[in-house]
């Protein structure tokens, strides 16, 4: 049984669980573990997964990092925020990255970027699409610039992806901001996100201190930045799977059409 | 009166000191010349002192300094015949980011930057060099067009970060730094970029993926600034002197990291104490990073481009699981059904 977060609701798990972890009352969409993600994603039994034993290091010795990585694996199970891997979605083979939100926010650190890096050239190595689900805070403060330099390899790397040709699906769930906004959660050749999710480069409070106003509630919500041109679909989490299906279809190899 | 930073402060006074005996010999007549001449040598002692060891805190401060070269200042010494491009074909023209064409010793090149202003009022219009989307697409523009036409780029990179504005988020700022970053990385002409001052986190590195990092001795690049650091570990945004010992952000650090390629070195005390000697420091080390680039055929630039920022990450990786034994993945026992 668990309250809905937003109405209030009382909720039983199965009904929860059949409406993907979305609200069926007033839509609010719950946020997902990566194993989760992973398992009303991709078809039963078909993921595997890439380089599981990749543990960040400690570049600047930043007070308590380390300890906070270790309390995250232990409270998580993860090891660190980001699982990637191989599978299919509707039969239709695929690469998926998908973020946690519990591994310390989600922030990108060299495991994010590395992990990301080495799925994107898997993708390029097997010829098959790319979909990265994020959820993140952004860059991880404690590995300073090295975080940084993860949206750059990243997005080198999602280069040579567009290079091969091959499609990039960016889904940006609740909440997606900072470093992966503007980096490779806004590369996709289609960005799509989950209704209510926020989305945004800078911190709301950053910027209701730097224009001292109140920003309106739908301010950096999935529905703004699709009003304002930034994503192609806010879609409630029900009809995800199918769309992706849909868009691997469309981009399958051998179906392309070839002129003379 | 240049503009003094606090940690300098021991020097204004002995300075002051000096100038207050010299007015005494010259009002008095008597001769006091043996006391100026000690203090003298110990404010060239204190001097070397001070800025030998400077702490990444004071390197931040003259980092931010008014008075150092920007952009503009940069880019009218290294080249003759500098001509500014405006506008993003599409919003509007961001004046926190310049760009343009001009011819460093008979190269001609693309190079862009972001502006600060010297004063108050050219801040304003500068937006203190926080660039908006606007500014990043439009330097994308005048990338795209160096490509087109075979000419290498330089930028330049002075900024306290993207701006954190409402209208920037409107217009989208992650989208166009992230648009920025994947493009750079494709780019079929050498790229070399330069901190000179501020490297502010994304705001920075939307003009900062390249072939080659060269950073000035005292300039700082930093995945968040200190302040804000600090505002977030310790809820105190004034704490920034300790968030940025913590944080491994100057140049000295960037360079044991191979991250940053090359460290331009400053006139003593700072750029802002010889601008024209650090305009000649910079603009040999970017000829000497071009000369070099030269020798890589176009083709060749994104591949080792790629081999730069792939090898960055530090990590480990280990052959065995990571969880004890009898440690289960978190909620592989979720039951969701879709389908
Ligand atoms: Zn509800």
């Amino acid at each position: 049984m668990e309250k809905c977060k937003q109405c209030g609701q009382i909720l039983f798990a199965k009904e929860l669980d059949k409406q993907v972890k979305t609200c069926p009352h007033c839509g609010y969409h719950f946020t997902l573990t990566a194993q989760e993600r992973i398992q009303v994603t991709l078809d039963e039994g078909s993921f595997e997964e890439f380089d599981a034993n990749l543990v960040s290091g400690d570049p600047l010795h930043f007070p308590d990092y380390s300890a906070r990585v270790e309390r995250s694996r232990q409270a998580t199970g993860l090891a660190d925020a980001v699982v990637t891997g191989a599978g299919t979605i509707g039969g239709f083979p695929v690469v998926v990255g998908v973020m946690d939100s519990r591994f310390i926010m989600g922030s990108m650190g060299s495991v994010v970027g590395e992990k990301l890096t080495r799925a994107i050239e898997q993708a390029i190595e097997r010829s098959v699409p790319v979909i990265i689900f994020s959820v993140s805070g952004g860059a991880r403060m404690q590995e300073g610039i090295f975080s940084l330099m993860q949206m750059a390899k990243i997005s080198t790397a999602l280069a040579r992806l567009a290079q091969s040709r091959l499609l990039y699906i960016s889904v940006l769930t609740h909440p997606t901001t900072g470093g992966v906004t503007a980096s490779f959660a806004m590369q996709g050749d289609v960005n799509i996100s989950e209704p209510g999710a926020t989305i945004g480069f800078a911190g709301r409070r950053i910027i209701e201190q730097t224009i001292r106003q109140k920003l309106p509630d739908e301010f950096q919500t999935a529905e703004f930045v699709l009003e304002h041109g930034m994503i192609d679909q806010v879609v409630h989490r029900k009809d995800l799977r199918a769309l992706l299906a849909t868009l691997l279809s469309l981009h399958a190899k051998g179906g392309e059409w070839s002129g003379r | 009166m240049a503009v003094e930073l606090p940690f300098e402060k021991p020097l204004v006074e002995l300075r002051l000191k000096i100038e207050e005996l010299k007015r005494f010999t010259e009002e008095k007549g008597i001769d006091m010349s043996e006391e100026v001449a000690t203090l003298e040598a110990k404010v060239k002692a204190l001097a070397e002192a001070i800025y030998r060891d400077l702490t990444p805190w004071q390197k931040v401060q003259i980092a931010r300094h008014p008075e150092r070269p920007t952009t503009l200042d940069y880019i009218r010494g290294l080249c003759d015949d500098f001509i500014e491009l405006h506008g993003d074909r599409s919003f509007r023209d961001d004046a926190a980011i310049v760009g343009g064409i001009g011819r460093m010793e008979g190269i001609p090149l693309t190079l862009i930057g972001t502006q600060k202003g010297r004063d108050t009022k050219e801040n304003i219009f500068r937006n203190f060099g926080m660039a908006h989307p606007e500014g990043y697409r439009k330097a994308l523009r005048l990338m795209k067009q160096a490509e087109k036409f075979g000419r290498p780029i330089v930028t330049f990179i002075d900024t306290a970060g993207a701006y954190p504005g409402a209208a920037a988020e409107e217009r989208g700022q992650g989208e166009a730094i992230a648009r920025n970053l994947i493009e750079m990385a494709a780019l079929t002409v050498p790229i070399v970029c330069v901190v000179t001052g501020e490297g502010g986190s994304g705001g920075a590195l939307g003009l900062g993926v390249g072939d080659r990092l060269l950073m000035l001795e005292h300039a700082y690049y930093s995945v968040i600034a200190p302040e804000s650091a600090a505002a977030l570990l310790w809820k105190d945004a004034s704490q920034g002197q300790r968030a940025a010992d913590a944080m491994s952000i100057t140049a000295q650090d960037l360079y044991r990291f191979g991250i940053v390629d090359e460290i331009l070195e400053e006139p003593f005390g700072g750029a802002q104490r010889d601008p024209a000697q650090m305009i000649v420091t910079v603009k040999e080390a970017v000829l000497r990073a071009l000369i070099e680039l030269k020798a890589v055929s176009r083709y060749e630039l994104p591949a080792l481009r790629y081999e730069k920022y792939r090898k960055i990450g530090v990590f480990t990786e280990s052959e065995a699981p990571l969880l004890a034994e009898g440690q289960e993945r978190a909620n592989a026992s979720s039951n969701i059904v879709t389908r």
